[in-house]
């Protein structure tokens, strides 16, 4: 059991924001979520950057990429690839469509985010997605596949050369991450979350 | 099967054509609907099958109870706030742990700012649509809706210039070849009544409305320390309050009081200005269209939520009341009990599960969530191919939940109802103004349109009771008290051997309960009944059908093809599917797949 930080961080315009998105407790869903993590846990940032776990909120994302001019984002992807592909997509190239037959808010995935974010007319100006093919989703309490770990160096270093490209002061942690500094309660954090993982019977997860 | 009466009334007739409507979802966590209609295309057959629930013990079990909170708020993408508090009420609850005044009162402001945010999102993002032609829109006269909007309400957004603006900009958004939020519909269904002024009104307010969103949001991350994912605290709140200095960095300080206090009267305007006279105005178009009531008008039930005084959860307390209707008779609410084995109960006969004693329900802290996956012999295709499931047999991933054995209707209406049998006066007033300006009596609440004006009624109630909330808890802490939380009992060793504990509240979207066991400090087991499981129910071992089916039989569809009727039903239940899926993919393929057999 761990602290978290506490500071309100109340919703403002941030120059850049770092999303990873995804659902932790589903395997390779969980890569966005991961990759951020892992991004904060090896480098600083100025205080104009913001680095979001944004889990699978959908629509409820929509006030912060709205006011983020440069949009960095960390996702599962599905492009039909080899599993634990990495995949750099850019500005335009970016899916977003919605539609309005989804039966649930939560089927307001990300792409609707965007879209919704362009039809009100704040669009952040630059866009990144790094993505990763996943391997395995359907391992509800599971964490990464060992694949898709292996890429969250290699996606940490394509998003700090993305950063700097755009003028971001990206600097090494001088010291390790004080443990009430982690993004997310330090029960979820990877490492706690896999080795807390229950045994339970059943054929499938 | 061809016609049976189901012990709870519902005449069901599967001898029709069978009509699918199949969200795709990648991963689990999809509802799928399937229905027969007859020659004259009304429903006369609704089948639910949901896929969102694995058990909580499956990655909570051994974990601390203190941690709890975090992954429950990890299961569903939209409920995160819901799933935490109460995960901390049950484990408060298990561990006798009292919480102070003020954490009760941010936790009920969190809630509330909830409440009328999910509400008004759901209108304006999800189930607006269903109501509203956005095609119809680009072809009205501004003037129109300038006049439209003059005579529903003073929102100051209401000249011709106004609209016309936003029409163009709708125009070159469809121009520009992508439909944006308003690809993949029906547009241009005979099922859409409005005219194009009220069409281009209300899809001036989505854009609106997610102006607002950017507002509201922040009194979670106020409150909650951060945003998207708040943070929760067994025994209290983890924000501390400091309103004489500056100084703590990361308390809660009078600059952002104040902002909370703004956003409140923010929010009470925009509700009352623009949703509310949005809501009446479009049902003043469908009065005729009163289908979708299902067990609406039989059985209803809430646990109760925002308890007004600390560690209270009865109705001495609650703000809205807890309470069971049945048979539609509103001259007598049962209470609720969320400890009596004999209340709540789960049942899986007509689900994906195995009980010792297949046909008995269990009460959830002795659930067991043991998968059994099989179809049965009428099933239709294959078992990766299903065209028509069969509802003989197990045919979903969710249980039946049922009280007293009676499925029960979950949401804002069924508050609304159980809070107006119980003689709330503030509900009453709502309710009663509301039906008397559209002339309606209150049988017109069970229905469809019933439950979506149920939702608007409350996310207005919930905006203005976050000012009288606001207010107790400034008085409270300038009276000195800045208390937010209790730690005395944060160590294990304080914590009995072996206890068991239950949080209930009410989620947006309905009812919603906890039970938690703790065994030498860890956690043995973890049950979660959400409110998508008692609405979209599959049947029980008596047969009795859920919400969800219940509301859909009857309902004439202008063309099976386009099945906007289900999806506007279906919507006004505020669905819940803890769908993880939502993995980018290169072109926008469907959501929703149509299949006629």
């Amino acid at each position: 059991m761990r602290k978290t930080a506490n500071q309100p961080d109340v919703a403002g315009n941030w120059d850049t924001l770092v999303l990873g998105i995804g659902n932790l407790l589903w395997a390779d869903e969980g890569f966005g979520v991961r990759a951020v993590e892992h991004l904060n846990v090896l480098y600083t940032f100025p205080d104009d950057t913001r680095l979001m776990d944004g889990g699978t909120q959908g629509i409820f994302l929509l006030p912060w990429v709205r006011g983020a001019r440069r949009l960095l984002i960390f996702d599962a992807i599905d492009f039909g690839l080899a599993p634990a592909t990495l995949k750099v997509i850019r500005g335009n190239d970016v899916p977003r469509y919605m539609g309005a037959k989804k039966v649930s808010m939560h089927q307001a995935g990300f792409q609707e985010v965007l879209s919704s974010a362009q039809l009100s007319g704040e669009f952040p100006e630059e866009l990144v997605l790094i993505g990763v093919q996943p391997e395995v989703l359907n391992d509800y309490g599971g964490s990464l596949t060992e694949n898709v770990r292996r890429q969250l160096d290699p996606a940490v270093d394509i998003a700090c050369e993305v950063l700097r490209d755009w003028g971001v002061d990206v600097q090494p942690r001088p010291q390790p991450l004080p443990a009430d500094e982690l993004m997310s309660p330090g029960a979820l954090d990877i490492s706690d979350y896999e080795n807390g993982r229950p045994v339970v019977d059943g054929p499938s997860r | 099967m061809t016609e049976i009466v189901t012990p709870n009334g519902f005449t069901l007739d599967d001898a029709g054509q069978r009509v699918v409507v199949d969200p795709i979802c990648r991963i689990e966590g999809h509802l799928r609907i399937e229905v027969n209609v007859d020659d004259d295309n009304i429903i006369r057959n609704a089948v639910s099958t949901g896929n969102m629930w694995r058990g909580l013990e499956v990655i909570l079990k051994g974990r601390d109870p203190r941690d709890a909170w975090a992954f429950t708020e990890r299961i569903c993408g939209v409920c995160t706030g819901v799933h935490a508090l109460l995960s901390c009420r049950a484990v408060e609850d298990a561990l006798a742990i009292e919480i102070p005044k003020n954490a009760n009162s941010i936790r009920n402001l969190m809630m509330l700012a909830q409440y009328t945010q999910d509400h008004l999102v759901h209108f304006y993002h999800l189930h607006a649509l269903d109501w509203v032609d956005v095609v119809s829109a680009l072809s009205a006269d501004p003037r129109a809706t300038s006049e439209l909007q003059q005579s529903i309400s003073n929102w100051p957004k209401s000249s011709p210039g106004y609209f016309r603006d936003v029409q163009n900009k709708i125009k070159r958004f469809v121009e520009s070849g992508q439909l944006g939020p308003f690809a993949n519909a029906y547009w241009g269904s005979p099922a859409y009544k409005l005219p194009p002024e009220a069409n281009l009104m209300a899809v001036t307010h989505y854009l609106e409305a997610l102006d607002f969103q950017k507002e509201i949001v922040k009194i979670h991350t106020i409150f909650g320390g951060r945003n998207p994912h708040p943070n929760w605290l067994v025994g209290g709140m983890p924000c501390s309050i400091n309103v004489n200095e500056t100084g703590a960095t990361g308390a809660i300080n009078m600059a952002w009081l104040n902002q909370v206090s703004d956003i409140i009267n923010a929010s009470i305007d925009f509700i009352d200005q623009v949703y509310i006279p949005d809501l009446k105005a479009i049902a003043s178009f469908y009065t005729d269209w009163t289908f979708g009531g299902g067990l609406s008008g039989k059985n209803v039930m809430s646990y109760g939520e925002f308890p007004a005084l600390a560690n209270n959860y009865t109705n001495e307390s609650w703000m809205l009341p807890n309470g069971a209707i049945l048979n539609g008779d509103l001259s007598t609410v049962y209470d609720v009990d969320p400890r009596d084995p004999e209340q709540i109960q789960e049942f899986v006969t007509h689900s994906w599960y195995s009980y010792p004693n297949p046909d008995q329900g269990l009460h959830p802290w002795d659930g067991v969530t043991v998968p059994n996956f099989e179809l049965g012999p009428n099933l239709k295709g294959t078992k990766t191919n299903i065209e028509a499931i069969d509802e003989q047999a197990k045919y979903s991933w969710l249980k039946a939940p049922r009280w007293r054995g009676n499925a029960m209707e979950v949401g804002p209406l069924a508050r609304f109802l159980v809070a107006y049998a119980r003689g709330h006066e503030e509900v009453k007033e709502l309710v009663d103004s509301t039906l008397t300006d559209l002339g309606l009596p209150i049988t017109a609440l069970f229905s469809t349109l019933g439950r979506t004006a149920a939702r608007g009624l409350e996310c207005s109630w919930s905006a203005h009771k976050m000012r009288g909330v606001f207010d107790d808890m400034m008085a409270n802490i300038k009276a000195g008290d800045v208390s937010t939380a209790n730690m005395e009992k944060w160590e294990p060793a304080t914590w009995p051997k072996d206890t068991k504990g239950v949080g209930i509240g009410e989620a947006p979207r309905g009812a919603l309960g906890h039970w938690v066991h703790i065994k030498d400090t860890k956690l043995e087991n973890y049950q979660a009944v959400v409110p998508t499981t008692w609405n979209a129910s599959p049947r029980d071992s008596q047969g009795n059908i859920g919400a969800y089916e219940a509301a859909l039989l009857g309902t004439p569809m202008a063309d099976p093809a386009q099945p906007l009727e289900i999806l506007r039903t279906i919507h006004s239940f505020d669905p819940c599917l803890a769908c993880a899926s939502h993995v980018m993919s290169p072109d926008g393929q469907e959501l929703a797949v149509v299949k006629i057999r």
